[in-house]
């Protein structure tokens, strides 16, 4: 089995376009619809089509960290911003937010980041296993042609 | 963000009516679908029936969250296709090996 050239062309072409609007969703969930959630389940989707086109191992090499660690990471971001108000005399989770030019950041935002990351790594773990326990069903032992 | 009245409202109405019934159709290909092909390039055409009839409706309603809804699955929607289109080959190329072999 063989890579296919009109789905390696079009993965080319729609894997950054996912992720961008990965990112967009993510951003968007401070005001409305979205959120860390959705905005990770859309760039692990990313990576999906990625590691179908191109083999599992150029989509672990395209992420450039395992999707353990993404997982960790995230899930140390999300634990630090609801940690973060206690050293200001707040309680747990309270929103901490900063006025930076006309923008509002706060914690709530480091939140869902760290959500981003978690289920980024988590929905990449989950294909990743799959594909490389069923070997000959993903072809990333063939070489490219 | 303003709901249609008038006739762009009946048409869209009608829009409306016309995806549902080509959903209906889609939906009796799939279950009759003599091959898999057949039923993945049905399931297909749902997802893309789905997207046709999110946005004929955020138009009728002026909701434009449905226009994000709608871009998620349009750009994802492919992806379950050609997972599909993977095991299909992948089963395929096991039967003509069996059949070789015999």
């Amino acid at each position: 089995m063989r890579f296919s050239v009109i789905l390696r062309t079009a993965a080319r072409l729609l894997v950054p376009l996912i992720l961008l609007f990965s990112v967009f969703l993510l951003l968007r969930g401070h005001n409305e619809t979205g959120g860390g959630f959705i905005g990770g389940l859309v760039a692990g989707i990313s990576f999906a089509l990625y590691a179908i086109a191109y083999g599992t191992a150029a989509s672990r090499e395209s992420l450039r960290a395992r999707p353990q660690r993404l997982m960790a990471v995230g899930l140390g971001i999300a634990v630090l911003s609801g940690l973060l108000p206690l050293f200001g005399g707040g309680t747990l989770l309270e929103g901490i937010w900063v006025k930076w030019g006309g923008l509002k950041v706060g914690t709530p935002v480091l939140f869902d980041v760290g959500v981003y990351l978690l289920v980024i790594g988590l929905t990449l773990v989950i294909v990743y296993e799959l594909e490389e326990h069923n070997p000959g069903l993903f072809p990333q032992s063939v070489a490219p042609e | 963000m303003v709901e249609l009245s008038g006739a762009p409202a009946w048409f869209a109405s009608a829009c409306l009516v016309a995806i549902a019934f080509s959903l209906v159709m889609t939906v009796i290909r799939l279950l009759r679908g003599p091959t898999l092909p057949d039923r993945v390039v049905s399931l297909d055409l749902v997802a893309y029936q789905a997207v046709a009839f999110m946005l004929v409706y955020a138009v009728l309603t002026g909701q434009p969250a449905f226009l994000d809804v709608s871009l998620v699955l349009a750009l994802v929607a492919f992806l379950g296709t050609v997972a599909f289109a993977r095991y299909i080959e992948y089963f395929s190329i096991g039967e003509e090996a069996a059949q070789a072999s015999e």
